[in-house]
């Protein structure tokens, strides 16, 4: 009855994950004379949910007639399961900045490269470190490329050159900024540091999952000036004492309405009007949109905090499951799920199959930052955006061009977590 | 066949010792042995024998912070909790004489367990939030200037959050020890002259003892351990121990989370063993 609350950003996904399981559990046990004779393949993924959705499992059974069953975790409990039981999932659906947690403990497969179909139009975020114009991305906390390439496909070490071998293969990614209240703010927000301005005391939040928590506060710290780090990603002990202790003043004079943790907390402490400016996620930043309410995700000139997610195959897979998760990575990159996620406002890896999947309209409001020409609706059909909306911070260069740091699991974790322990009891 | 009969107790009493023995003896000790544990970030569990763990909890100040909230809490929730469950059990004792109301009302009372922490959540929000119910009455009489937002979390809310959900733990077994006090020294007492006042003070008091002694155990367990409400209520600002080791826990810090746990459970059972020691449960049960 108690049961702990969940940390993930998409938890609310959650339910189409769950009816999907039992959908697809139901219809397998219905059809099990035919599915066997047909030598049906099922799909056990485990991930945050950041993906999961029943239409990508139907469409995946139509196209490619495996079984998708997902198990959805909260990201801390993603780790666990991959370094704890392995066997219990078919494909690891897994935040870059696990894998650092992850890939020491052998239980992941290198993916062969030159079985991925659309391994070249994979965006050079991810194979090169780089945007498509050549630009470097940022290199703070754990960027993709750094996680990227195994030296070997049994290897429990990181190359640093791009490899046969990829850890996993990317799928969707976002840049993470503070979401604000513009209707109770009443004026231009553009930086970081405006989440600690005694203007809004009492009325600010940061997330409490420290890992993301502190580099949102280190964000907050450097745009103030009052830090300053050399990897934002990668704080040493002092940057983290530092750092903890503007907060904890801050705190104590009591800027912080509430601390969040769990992706529902942070849209009701919004669409309340508790809190006008805080960290938030985006599809968080949409729910309170559909609500009615006045909530922008604010590009700030500090730039973002990014993520991505990816799909990697555990040691375990072998023949048929192995070929089937190796059919199913590349029919994921081949367009119709891709079209799919850029609909729900996060990237997917490659861009000119999702291209085609994709109306000129929905394409240049998602990717090219430009004003809708008609209405633009989920994924699963809803409006979320009338004509002439155009998204905020606008097209995807715009956006991923301006990442600061990469989420984070840093060398002094182990302080960090006591620390920001700490800061929550002060 | 004196020694049979003893085999035989013996093996009726198997069943129950496996259990205790497998599902709350042997994860006790596991706790045990991974607080001596080392680790690091990337290998979890490192056999060994080291006292890091505990030397790293007793020697920061916030262990001692946190654990001087959470008593804290414990001590107003437990004296709130006992004042009201008392006089709700005896509400329910002794001025309800049918079986009906007293079960539809003692039914009622469980209300506060029927929803999910997610909706218990959410529901304090429109009361106690900045434009809640709560805020707007006061305004509205002109109580307040501005809305009060001590309200929601704040170590006020936490407390209420738990007095809202713990007081029923009082309720129940006060209630079941009211229900044996033999309504025939209550009659000889106000035959005798007694006030109402008198005949609580001097029978039903004493007679409720194990009552508030066991509904005593159960709320200091379970503020001890709660890290939901503190978390949810305070905003997440309100530091508990539980949370401290849940943190510990989702970051693959088993080591120092044993440790810590170890410690909270010698806290609660000291205190409860104070309690016990104070009433003697299984003589009045």
């Amino acid at each position: 009855m108690r049961q702990r609350t969940g940390t993930s950003r998409r938890r609310f996904l959650r339910g189409t994950a769950a009816t999907t399981g039992v959908a697809f559990g139901a219809g397998a046990f219905a059809g099990f004379p035919f599915v066997r004779a047909a030598e049906a393949v099922t799909l056990r993924i485990a991930g945050t949910g950041v993906n999961q959705f029943k239409e990508l499992a139907d469409k995946c059974k139509a196209d490619l007639g495996f079984t998708v069953q997902y198990t959805s975790l909260v990201s801390d409990d993603v780790v666990k399961r991959a370094v704890t039981q392995p066997s219990s999932f078919d494909l690891l659906d897994s935040e870059y900045w696990m894998l650092k947690k992850i890939v020491p403990s052998g239980n992941l497969r290198g993916i062969d490269a030159t079985k991925i179909k659309n391994y070249d139009k994979i965006v050079p975020i991810f194979t090169k470190g780089e945007l498509p114009n050549g630009k470097k991305v940022a290199m703070q906390g754990i960027a993709p490329i750094k996680v990227a390439y195994l030296t070997g496909e049994k290897s429990k070490d990181f190359s640093s050159e791009p490899s046969q071998w990829m850890t996993v293969i990317p799928t969707v990614y976002n840049a993470d900024t503070l979401g604000i209240r513009p209707d109770l703010i009443n004026r231009p927000i553009e930086s970081w540091a405006e989440l600690l301005n005694p203007e809004f005391k009492g009325k600010s939040s940061i997330l409490n999952i420290p890992s993301i928590g502190i580099m949102d506060a280190a964000m907050v710290c450097e745009a103030k000036g009052l830090v300053s780090y050399g990897d934002k990603g990668n704080m040493t002990t002092v940057e983290i004492d530092k750092t903890i202790a503007v907060m904890t003043e801050v705190k104590k004079a009591g800027q912080f309405r509430a601390f969040w943790k769990e992706f529902n907390e942070s849209v009701n402490l919004m669409a309340s009007g508790e809190v006008v400016i805080q960290s938030m996620w985006s599809p968080a930043v949409t729910k309170v949109r559909q609500m009615g309410i006045a909530c922008v995700y604010q590009p700030l000139k500090e730039g973002y905090r990014a993520w991505a997610a990816g799909l990697g195959v555990p040691t375990h897979l072998q023949g048929p499951t192995l070929d089937a998760a190796y059919e199913f990575i590349n029919w994921y990159l081949s367009g119709w799920a891709g079209a799919f996620l850029n609909r729900q406002g996060y990237y997917t890896a490659v861009l000119d199959t999702a291209k085609q999947y994709m109306s000129a309209d929905e394409w240049d409001f998602w990717m090219e930052g430009k004003p809708a020409k008609g209405a633009i609706l989920s994924p699963t059909g809803e409006k979320i955006e009338s004509a002439g909306a155009v998204r905020d911070g606008g097209s995807f260069w715009d956006r991923m061009g301006r990442v600061s740091v990469w989420n984070t699991v840093m060398d002094e974790d182990r302080y960090m977590v006591r620390k920001w322990n700490e800061f929550i009891a002060a | 066949m004196r020694r049979k009969s003893s085999v035989v107790a013996y093996l009726e009493a198997l069943p129950l010792a496996a259990v205790f023995l497998g599902f709350f003896v042997s994860p006790i000790a596991l706790v045990v042995a991974v607080s001596f544990f080392r680790y690091e970030t990337y290998q979890i569990l490192i056999p060994g024998f080291t006292l890091d763990n505990f030397r790293e909890v007793f020697s920061e100040a916030v262990t001692y912070r946190t654990y001087m909230i959470t008593l804290k809490f414990c001590a107003i929730v437990w004296a709130i909790t006992s004042v009201l469950g008392f006089l709700i059990a005896y509400f329910l004792a002794f001025q309800l004489r049918s079986r009906t109301s007293q079960t539809v009302l003692l039914l009622i009372c469980s209300i506060p367990f029927w929803t999910s922490v997610v909706i218990r959540m959410i529901a304090w929000i429109p009361l106690l939030g900045r434009n809640g119910l709560v805020n707007r009455m006061l305004l509205g009489v002109g109580a307040v200037e501005e809305p009060q937002e001590w309200l929601l979390y704040s170590q006020f809310a936490v407390i209420l959050g738990y007095i809202h959900l713990y007081t029923l733990m009082m309720i129940v077994p006060i209630f079941n020890s009211m229900m044996r006090i033999d309504r025939s020294l209550i009659e000889a007492a106000t035959d005798a002259g007694a006030s109402t006042f008198q005949v609580l003070q001097t029978i039903v008091l004493p007679l409720s003892k194990t009552g508030i002694a066991i509904g005593s155990i159960f709320v200091i367990a379970m503020v001890m351990g709660d890290f939901v409400t503190a978390d949810v209520l305070g905003g997440g600002q309100v530091a508990s121990v539980g949370k401290q080791i849940a943190t510990q826990l989702s970051y693959l810090q088993f080591p120092p989370a044993a440790a810590n746990a170890m410690i909270l459970l010698l806290a609660v059972i000291v205190m409860i063993a104070l309690l016990v020691r104070v009433v003697d449960i299984r003589r009045e049960l």
